[in-house]
């Protein structure tokens, strides 16, 4: 049997499949198909300091290969989800790891400084949503706002911080560059890429909010790109996302850089997508002769 | 049994009721947990998002569904042929609640928001009194099911090219003790209303662009009334918290 377990800065998984925040809610959806502890970790629903109401409908649309969507990080707040939904995480035998976002730094340190006190085994820090006006892309699409806003959290969080980066950037090497001087303990990458559709009747964006993220199979040939020049340029763990959809993906991504990874979209096409994923993913290690998974990071052989 | 499931399903028979309205039967054994009013999300090869689609019956071992051709993904379902499998999760979300089933009620449904109510109005049978409306002859479905449960029938068409010529709000019986509805949103607003007026229970299926359809990814939003801010209202789930909704609890704007 093939190892599967990775180490994410110090946060030990039993796989590097890690659920997407924002596509797995808080877990329990998908916990009445599988026990939860199939995945090596859960990233939460994106997290605020205070409630969220969110966009209003429509929030998504179909599009070829893939999804747009602009929720707008409707979610409970902080103390909602350390009071009801870490405590029940907490028991499903595998990682957790909080999701959060902002409209100002301040926002930010004061949930990591919240989630240092909590049992959550990582942070991950979302400067990188497209569908909320203020905050969260604002911070992540020059180095030096990822720069000085990784290092102001870095100065409230006790946990291991992970920086989610978003593809709708120039130079993602130099932007992972700039994540890494700035203390993060791991980046994740990539977040959505921004989106449109138009209804042609009635002239109108399908979304309510004009733009939307895109997400799914469409994406993938760009995170895998993004990842391996993103890997390039770091030391610390790499995880990989955006359209990973079946085993063979997965092995792409590992192979571009990734230390870990983590799938969303897919879990809408099907809900089981985990599991076939990893069992696909077991038996190549086999067949290729290998003892673990951290022995296909970053084997691409590029010409 | 799991509360819903993924399966593949047998097609055991397929109907072209009308030009672009299909029927199609599936065995399953999801159909034992399946209530009336839920919803199905079914697979369609080469997309992203399933396509969620009202549970019109619910047998021993099979589910109804009738369903709109509205674009690619419902134009290839409606392209399956029998003995073919249909990737069916569910049943999902929050169905009609029947209560005292020997109330006096009236179930109301505009164009294909009809055969969402069919399960829960056989539940009822004579009970029932169905008012159904339609753009015109060609468009209208499901009677004789209506009929075989037992329930009253009221046919409307916008044109009057069959039944009554009118609204289907302006059909709804003086005796009637609950309402159940499903179809545009002028009509469901205005039977809102009715009931409102006539201190009744109005129970309504909503629909929303949709993707997980079991309330991770929080896209199909719908305004509800709440006293938990001081805003007044939230956002809520088509999926998870309906598609059957209190007319009270929904906020129309």
């Amino acid at each position: 049997m093939a190892d599967l377990r990775v180490n994410l800065a110090g946060v030990e998984l039993s796989n590097p499949l890690i659920a997407a925040s924002g596509t797995f809610g808080f877990g329990r959806e998908y916990g009445e198909l599988y026990p939860l502890s199939v995945l090596g970790g859960i990233s939460c629903k994106g997290i605020t300091l205070k409630e969220r109401p969110g966009n209003p409908p429509p929030r998504v649309a179909e599009t070829p290969g893939g999804m747009l969507n602009a929720v707008g990080l409707q979610n409970p707040g902080v103390d909602h989800f350390l009071e009801n939904d870490l405590p029940w995480l907490r028991q499903q035998g595998t990682a957790v790891i909080a999701n959060i976002a902002g409209n100002t730094p301040e926002d930010y340190c004061a949930m990591a400084e919240k989630l240092s006190d909590s049992s959550v085994d990582m942070v991950e820090m979302n400067i990188s949503c497209p569908n909320v006006k203020q905050g969260g892309v604002q911070f992540g699409t020059s180095c030096q706002g990822v720069e000085s806003i990784t290092a102001q959290v870095r100065k409230y969080c006790k946990k291991p911080l992970m920086v989610k980066l978003s593809p709708n950037v120039a130079d993602i090497g130099e932007i992972a560059a700039a994540a890494e001087a700035a203390g993060a303990d791991a980046i994740s990458l990539i977040n959505t890429l921004t989106g449109m559709r138009i209804d042609i009747r009635t002239r109108r964006p399908i979304i309510r909010n004009n733009t939307g993220g895109l997400s799914g199979p469409a994406v993938f040939p760009v995170a895998v790109r993004m990842v391996w020049q993103a890997a390039q340029r770091v030391k610390i763990p790499v995880v990989g996302l955006g359209g990973i959809s079946t085993w063979q993906d997965a092995v792409e991504m590992l192979l571009a850089g990734a230390d870990a990874l983590q799938i969303g979209t897919v879990l809408f096409t099907d809900p089981y997508a985990p599991i076939k994923i990893l069992e696909g993913l077991e038996a190549f290690l086999e067949k290729e002769g290998l003892h673990s998974v951290t022995e296909l990071t970053g084997q691409v052989r590029p010409w | 049994m799991k509360k819903y499931d993924v399966q593949s399903c047998q097609i055991l028979s397929k109907k072209q009721l009308t030009e672009d309205i299909y029927d199609v039967v599936v065995r399953t054994e999801l159909a034992r947990i399946a209530q009336p009013g839920q919803f199905a999300q079914i697979y369609v090869e080469g997309k992203t998002l399933r396509r969620p689609i009202s549970i019109c019956e619910i047998g021993e071992d099979t589910l109804r569904f009738v369903f709109q051709v509205r674009g690619d993904g419902t134009d290839r379902l409606s392209h399956s042929q029998v003995g073919e499998s249909w990737n069916i999760l569910a049943p999902l979300g929050h169905g009609f609640s029947l209560g005292d089933l020997s109330r006096k009620v009236c179930f109301v449904g505009g164009g294909i928001g009809v055969p969402p109510l069919l399960e829960a109005a056989r539940r009822f049978g004579s009970q029932a009194t169905v008012i159904t409306g339609f753009r015109n002859k060609d468009a209208v479905i499901l009677q004789e099911d209506f009929q075989k449960a037992g329930c009253r029938l009221i046919l409307t068409t916008d044109d009057g090219s069959a039944g009554e010529h009118g609204l289907v709000t302006q059909f709804l019986p003086e005796d009637c003790q609950a309402i159940f509805a499903c179809g545009p949103t002028p009509m469901l607003k205005a039977l809102a209303a009715q009931a409102e007026k006539k201190g009744i229970p109005c129970q309504i299926s909503l629909e929303e662009r949709m993707a997980c359809g079991v309330g991770a990814c929080l896209g199909c939003a719908c305004k509800l009334k709440t006293q938990e801010n001081p805003a007044g209202w939230k956002y809520g789930h088509v999926c998870k918290d309906g598609p059957v909704f209190d007319s009270r609890e929904v906020d129309f704007e």
